[in-house]
């Protein structure tokens, strides 16, 4: 079995059997994560390009660990000092890079389809690390693998997703992957950060968290964004904290424990207590591990498949 | 010129004829129509058997980007486009650089138009209904409206403010002359490139609720209430909901007016999903629902006119990524075939209300003379065949700009042929 495309874009289409066999393929590699020799050959002479145009540390981290663990050849590049800054083009930054022959692109962008734009335009294999509000593909994979881990499995599972949907990418891809596993997914947020229609994409609309909390096995607690206060879609960080900021107590409400996900970083106290970030139920820091497990599974599945 | 346009389907809205006869030619005027007409020594023969004379057709809503953005089109080779596909006039809209909001730019735009492309096409400019099209002083509309402008827009912008769009309606009320508005509530756009709802959702893009442009036509219709004597026409509508409160106005009896876009009547905002920025445009493309019921609105006649945006890109301008990229396709060539095709062919309109939507009109919206198939008036005509098969190819079209969604589109029917101003074109 292999993957029906050459890139990896988004969740959005992609079959339960090519999510399971990525997620498959990860089980191994977190594996090797734990041995004393963490490099394996599998990319040997292949190079990839990070190519970050938005900041980021966790996940160009992540993926840069899980290019160097396959023994590929690494470069990684990030807006502050490139040639973006005096205004080239995403599409002439991409082909000069291509033409110093690399084999791989991850590519972080603040718009949405740029990992499709690039797709378009160099040959490389291209790895969505997040597009705008689109999809962040392996944030969906690895928190999908390690409710696996946690729950055996995805079908049935109730998750939900709680804070502002509207302009997150993680949100997306969560939907799309763990419909598509047969989870059912819902959302609870502020009915200002929920995107219209959203219910057409098969998943419930909740605002009150003492509503949907009672009824979930996990909850995947996203960053809350100040700016989105300041463009006026929420009143105050105070009141976002109150009404949809996850706590103990909130939680605690619940028949039975709650499984506690942030896909980082964390503002603490404002959409997840402290406390239950660091409590027994909260996975946060093994989605971080298992991050490099998944990112290394799809370089892997796609850069042996050509 | 000495023609005879042999065996053709003429049909005219505006006498109401839908005959086949022959057309002689003269130097640019209609000399004789008759049932069969022999060909005179000294003319050239067209035989039109199977084809169609109509009207010349005019575009009413163009960019034609000059003067300030000739690498975009200039007004010769948007010329050179709407004669390719069967337009014998285009009114322009003024956002160029500067604007056409003083004379000066309306007469240099009006007369480039008569010197470029043999003058078969005739080139009305829109003047800035707004100076700058700031949106917050009037612009010198009587002198504009002198100096050749047909109408007055701040068309790429709408005309926000309410007390303006009153003072626009009351002035331009004294020539008649409509106000064309580019309708949309810009405090609930910003950032927005696509249609708002499932699929925006799914993609993760801002998007351009469709509550922004109902709500600015509900208003402006309210204005047009309370300055009954102005006309007002809606651009590029776009959403069931706008068109709903137009033909309750018009049902009222409100000097209100619409034109709709093919890629509007055509396409489905899923389409975005291919990130193509060819497919992106303002107004966006919207829902099923909304694309039946701008064709349930060329069907009743609540929509007045077929009008293109023909908004020219470069390709580099175009090849970004979506968010970054500028709102707008090239029209001019592709507006018949997709109007015969999914209009004609699909039963939609018959010819004679096609026209009327291409030609006649436009025209009278426009206060332009009514085209006369009669003898003595000069003759300004499109030729259609309307069964010729084709397939669109950006890279061969007349436009400096190729941004267009339709590349590869199978088409039936198309112009073949324009007559204007004592110039023919055949194709």
């Amino acid at each position: 079995m292999k993957l029906a495309s050459r890139h990896l874009l988004g969740l959005d289409g992609m079959s339960r059997e090519e999510i399971a066999l990525i997620l498959d393929t990860a089980v191994s590699f977190r594996e090797i994560l734990d041995r004393p020799i963490k490099k394996v050959p599998p990319l040997q002479g292949k190079t990839v390009v990070n190519l970050f145009f938005e900041s980021s540390t966790r996940t160009r981290i992540s993926f840069e660990l899980a290019e160097r663990r396959l023994s590929a050849d690494v470069v990684s590049f990030s807006t502050a000092a490139s040639s973006v800054s005096k205004g080239e083009t995403l599409k002439d930054t991409a082909r000069n890079i291509e033409a110093m022959k690399i084999d791989m692109v991850v590519i972080r962008h603040a718009a949405a389809g740029s990992a499709h734009f690039l797709s378009r335009v160099v040959d490389a294999n291209v790895i969505n690390a997040g597009d705008g509000g689109h999809e962040h593909p392996t944030q969906g994979l690895l928190d999908m693998y390690t409710l696996r881990e946690k729950f055996g499995k995805l079908e049935g599972l109730r998750v939900c997703i709680v804070g502002d949907i509207t302009h997150s990418r993680v949100a997306r891809s969560n939907i799309y992957g763990l419909i598509t596993m047969g989870a059912h997914v819902s959302v609870c947020g502020p009915a200002t950060l929920i995107p219209r229609d959203l219910e057409q994409l098969g998943v419930k609309v909740y605002h009150r968290l003492e509503d949907i909390i009672p009824e979930v096995d996990a909850l995947n607690v996203l960053r809350i964004q100040l700016e989105r206060q300041k463009s006026g879609l929420f009143p105050s960080l105070r009141e976002y904290h109150r009404f949809f900021g996850v706590t103990k107590e909130k939680v605690s409400k619940a028949p039975g424990p709650i499984t506690i996900m942030h896909p980082g970083p964390i503002n603490r106290d404002v959409e997840l207590s402290a406390d239950l970030a660091d409590s027994e139920h909260s996975v946060i820091l093994q989605q971080v591990t298992n991050g490099v497990a998944i990112r290394m599974a799809v370089l892997y599945l796609l850069g042996t498949s050509n | 010129m000495k023609l005879l346009l042999k065996g053709g389907r003429l049909v005219d809205p505006a006498s109401g004829r839908d005959e086949i006869v022959d057309i002689q030619i003269l130097n640019g005027r209609i000399e004789k129509i008759a049932g069969n007409i022999s060909l005179p020594t000294g003319f050239d023969e067209i035989n039109l058997r199977g084809k169609v004379v109509a009207p010349g057709f005019i575009d009413m809503h163009v960019h034609l980007r000059e003067p300030g953005f000739e690498h975009k089109e200039t007004i010769e080779t948007g010329c050179s486009s709407a004669a390719a596909g069967g337009f014998t006039a285009v009114c322009c809209m003024p956002n160029t650089n500067p604007a056409i909001d003083e004379e000066s730019v309306a007469r240099y735009v009006h007369e480039k138009g008569k010197a470029v492309c043999g003058g078969i096409v005739d080139v009305f400019p829109i003047g800035a209904a707004t100076k700058g099209r700031q949106g917050t002083e009037l612009a010198p509309m009587a002198e504009l409206a002198q100096a050749g402008a047909v109408g007055f827009s701040d068309d790429g912008a709408p005309i926000a403010s309410a007390e303006i769009m009153r003072r626009a309606l009351e002035y331009s009320s004294m020539y008649g002359v409509p106000v064309i508005q580019h309708a949309e509530e810009p405090t609930m756009t910003q950032g927005g490139c696509m249609n708002e709802g499932v699929t925006s959702t799914r993609l993760g893009m801002l998007g351009i609720p469709p509550i922004a442009e109902e709500l600015m036509v509900a208003r402006d219709i309210i204005l047009l209430g309370y300055v009954p004597k102005a006309r007002y026409h809606v651009a590029h509508i776009s959403t069931k909901g706008a068109l709903d409160h137009v033909r309750k106005a018009k049902s009222e009896g409100m000097n209100i007016t619409c034109e709709v876009t093919p890629h509007h009547f055509t396409l489905l905002e899923e389409v975005v999903a291919s990130f193509d920025t060819n497919t992106k445009m303002n107004p966006p493309l919207r829902t099923r629902q909304d694309v039946e019921a701008m064709i349930q609105g060329l069907k009743d006649g609540t929509i007045d006119v077929i009008a293109t945006d023909h908004a020219p890109h470069t390709i580099d301008e175009k090849d970004v990524e979506y968010t970054q990229a500028p709102f707008g396709i090239v029209g001019l060539e592709t507006s018949i075939g997709l109007s015969m095709t999914e209009l004609f062919h699909k039963k939609v309109l018959t010819l004679m209300a096609l026209i009327q939507k291409l030609s006649t009109n436009p025209r009278r919206i426009m206060s332009l003379p009514t085209i006369k198939f009669a003898e003595g008036e000069w003759a300004n005509i499109t030729l259609l065949d309307p069964n010729a098969e084709w397939v669109v190819d950006t890279a061969k079209l007349h436009s400096k700009s190729k941004n267009s969604p339709f590349n590869g589109y199978r088409l039936k029917g198309k112009a073949i042929g324009i007559i204007n101003n004592g110039t023919v074109a055949l194709s």
